[in-house]
């Protein structure tokens, strides 16, 4: 299904939202007199929410997500989590990049993804984080990630202001780079990586100048992210697979302000991103990932929420099935895992169908296990 | 003093310390070569700010159970110690026996491990690895808190012979369960309660609080143990000291501290050298300090063709391009951002990606990490305002007269390490250099015009591919 110049290859935009998102103040069971009980302060009024079931709301910042929920295109994934739960930032994290729950892995699940998409590394974009040091989930020895703090001054020496000059200092950079290989493998590699590098900031900086649309992004972190996903998706420079990082979840205290604005940030900027991609044709090749490492505890401390387990992902795109996945986990007392929500459906299910479904690459290799997809791709 | 007593030195501290600046090398010639390898592998007094006044002009390092705060607190020693091979032996032992933070939320107790390495990374191995055995945040990162009499936990004893001592196929599975079972009740102190804060990982009301070893007699197994060929009712420490006097010990050490302090590569002259610090190993008790000394003192790695053969890791380039800068000496805030950009660059210090350690050597590099590297050095080396390339500037300002820009591009080369470069990076300095034309010594007082210029080739020079080598 080959449409706006994409060449009709599947893309992936991950956005993490790093902390832990409260899952019980983004997708709210707003009929559920537990939910007000357990959350005595850090709560939404059931007509303050935005219904998308008799039993469950989304947040009222959510407007734009919501937006696309009406219209088919997102599916909301319940109690997304794995097997005994880590309430630790880094090691929940590490779990969700590197599919691994029991052992520590070495590898993260994307970059096995780019290198069975591009398994001679021909293209040094293959995949891109937009941001600053690359996630582990990213990280496989011999597979080149760009990471892009900012697209407009991307690469080398970007604090030097004077463009005359820092074209020159590229210049030499390519010239200390270059010559004649095969005399030491060190300096070959170093050599070759500099070059790789060079050309890879080179392509990129071309993206922002080819770059036209008529949506307006706010202006913020996360939407500038997608503003920067969009236009690097646009100039067709091969990425397969975008990465990005909207931080600031772990609202332990002052959660209701901080909380909303998150989501006021990213629903916005989520929606027009998607607005970008039907500007440019794109809806039916890009599919969105947005998952946390973990959701927070049931019960509020009365001004946040400490970590928890159990949370929700979503998948939005063109092709996708639009609609609820997974079971929203129960908040009685007996269902619940040491004041958590119970999970119950595997990240991996949810990484299977991205990569079954939907990149085409086998799941099992990547994920180590096999894993049964959500039918939530159109086929 | 000659050029060659220079170089040799800069090498020296680049391998046992994090470089050092022209004024700081010149007063080691006059030490002597063997004189300067005494005083690194007898480290008297760091000199560090004191803890109190840390606290208060650094809040940044002050939040010291969070990675963030622990990780800025160790970079800043690092940057300001006077007795650098004691923190790039600590740099040396975190990769080595690594502990993350991931799995104990609570960054505190692995300073306090760093700190052990401090205080015993130069002594006997067999006494390192006893510290390590009783070490908290050792005993939770491998479990050996589930280790117990009539049911073991393998993990930290598996670990201990292949990771931290013998490597792989110097003993068999049923060593690892034995050497298991000597440590079982090694443990710490409400470990329950402290198992189920580590998992929680909540601030709230009274998380990481910092833990300490507690050996539980009655859940030790004193039952009879065969272990590499010995039996006996071997306790932990009898285990430890087993494990210390085998071949394969001795040789994984060395082979070991030869690829972080001598070269990536071992060749068939390493292969001499390591055999070398074996013998010191054995003929010392086991201790450190006298096989570092035996390589620091060899012919080979006094030779110029030890030179520039590792990889220099993030710490170790971000720590020094700051030492030759001279910058951070001084309380400024800011240290944690320093720490940061080695996470950019694939080192996250407290964090290692698991128990291996970080990959070194060409792994270090890829496209990412390349740029992050060259970005942070190039800014920091470029900056005629910064107090250590200034003394670069007026190194050359002294000699007076006009140089060519052959003649700059080779003094800045000279100031800088010294440091060779191979001929498509000298032409293209020389090239850049040229652009300017001549340059009159009297216009590189500060403010003066052709001070940037000078930063510039610095800049240039600290981008090159040579520069990635320590």
């Amino acid at each position: 299904m080959a449409s706006g110049n994409g060449n009709g290859k599947k893309n992936l935009v991950v956005i993490q939202l790093t902390g832990g998102n409260d899952t019980l103040n983004t997708v709210i069971p707003y009929n559920d007199g537990l939910y007000y009980d357990n959350r005595r302060t850090v709560a939404y009024k059931p007509e303050s929410v935005l219904p998308i079931s008799d039993e469950l709301a989304f947040n009222p910042k959510m407007g734009s997500m919501k937006r696309l929920w009406d219209d088919g295109k997102m599916a909301l994934i319940n109690g997304i989590g794995y097997p005994s739960p880590n309430r630790s930032h880094f090691r929940s994290m590490d779990i969700w990049h590197t599919a691994e729950p029991d052992d520590i892995g070495k590898e993260g699940w994307l970059g096995r993804t780019a290198r069975v998409l591009d398994p001679n590394a021909e293209n040094v974009l293959t995949a891109v984080n937009f941001g600053r040091g690359l996630p582990r989930a990213l990280g496989v020895k011999g597979v080149p990630v760009a990471s892009v703090g900012n697209l407009e001054t991307y690469g080398l020496f970007p604090d030097l202001q004077d463009d005359m000059m820092r074209k020159i200092a590229l210049d030499a950079f390519a010239k200390m780079y270059g010559g004649a290989r095969g005399q030491d493998a060190v300096m070959d590699f170093l050599g070759q990586t500099g070059s790789d590098a060079l050309k890879g900031a080179d392509i990129l900086r071309t993206a922002p100048g080819l770059y036209s649309s008529n949506v307006e992004y706010a202006a913020n972190p996360i939407a500038d992210s997608l503003k920067s996903v969009a236009q690097v998706m646009f100039a067709n420079l091969g990425t397969r697979i975008y990465y990005t990082i909207h931080g600031g979840y772990d609202t332990h205290s002052g959660e209701m302000a901080t909380h909303a604005q998150l989501w006021d940030h990213l629903s916005g900027a989520v929606g027009d991103f998607w607005d970008d991609l039907v500007e440019h044709d794109r809806q039916d090749d890009t599919l969105i990932f947005i998952f946390s490492e973990f959701g927070r505890r049931i019960k509020d401390n009365g001004s946040g929420t400490d970590h928890g387990s159990g949370g929700s992902a979503f998948l939005v795109g063109g092709q996708v099935i639009g609609g609820m996945y997974g079971e929203y986990p129960s908040l009685e007392p007996e269902k619940q895992l040491e004041g958590d929500l119970q999970f119950n459906n595997d990240f991996r299910r949810t990484y299977a169908t991205i990569l079954d479904r939907w990149l085409h690459v086998g799941s099992e290799d990547i994920i180590n296990g096999s894993f049964e997809p959500h039918e939530i791709i159109a086929r | 003093m000659s050029d060659k007593d220079i170089a040799l030195m800069a090498h020296l501290m680049r391998r046992a310390g994090f470089g050092a600046t022209r004024d700081e090398l010149e007063a080691k010639v006059e030490q002597g070569y063997e004189a300067v390898v005494e005083e690194l592998l007898n480290p008297q007094n760091p000199n560090n700010l004191p803890d109190d006044i840390i606290r208060r002009y650094h809040v940044e390092q002050s939040e010291l159970r969070q990675l963030d705060g622990a990780a800025a607190y160790w970079m800043y020693r690092m940057i300001t110690t006077e007795c650098p091979l004691e923190e790039k032996l600590a740099l040396f032992w975190h990769g080595l026996f690594a502990t993350g933070y991931s799995k104990l939320n609570q960054a505190r107790v692995l300073l306090n491990q760093v700190d052990m390495f401090r205080r015993h990374g130069l002594g006997k191995f067999n006494n390192i690895l006893l510290e390590l055995s009783r070490d908290p945040a050792m005993i939770i990162w491998l479990d050996n808190q589930d280790n117990h009499n009539g049911a073991i936990n393998e993990n930290f004893g598996r670990e201990l012979l292949e990771l931290f001592s013998m490597g792989i196929g110097n003993y068999t599975e049923y060593d690892i369960k034995e050497c298991a079972r000597a440590f079982t009740g090694w443990t710490l102190g409400n470990v329950e309660y402290m198992n189920v804060r580590a998992l929680k990982d909540s601030i709230w009301p009274y998380s990481r609080i910092a833990w300490h070893f507690d050996f539980r007699e009655n859940d030790n197994d004193t039952g009879e143990k065969s272990f590499l060929g010995e039996t006996g009712n071997f306790t932990g420490e009898d285990i430890i000291d087993i494990i210390a006097k085998q071949d394969a010990t001795a040789r994984f050490v060395s082979t070991r501290l030869f690829q972080y302090f001598a070269a990536d590569e071992v060749d068939d002259e390493g292969e001499a050298v390591i055999k070398d610090m074996m013998d010191s190993y054995f003929e010392s008790g086991y201790e450190i300090k006298a096989v570092l000394g035996t390589l620091f003192n060899s012919e080979y790695f006094k030779s110029e063709s030890a030179r520039f053969a590792r990889i220099k890791g993030p710490a170790e380039t971000i720590v020094s391009a700051i030492r030759l800068a001279g910058t951070y000496r001084e309380p400024t805030l800011g240290v944690n951002t320093v720490a940061h950009h080695a996470m950019f660059m694939g080192q996250t210090l407290l964090s290692p990606p698991s128990v291996e350690g970080w990959h070194e050597g060409t792994e270090w590099i890829d496209s990412g990490a390349l740029v992050e590297r060259v970005n942070f050095v190039a800014k920091e080396l470029s900056d005629p305002t910064k107090p250590g390339i200034r003394k670069i500037i007026d190194r050359i300002a002294i000699q007076g007269g006009i140089l060519s820009p052959d003649d700059l591009v080779d003094q800045c080369l000279d100031l800088i390490g010294p440091i060779e470069v191979g001929d498509e990076a000298r032409d293209a300095l020389v090239e850049f250099a040229t652009m300017g034309g001549d340059v009159d010594t009297d216009s590189l007082e500060e403010g003066g015009d052709d001070v940037q210029r000078v930063g510039d080739i610095l800049r240039l020079i600290a981008s090159t591919r040579e520069f990635q080598l320590a």
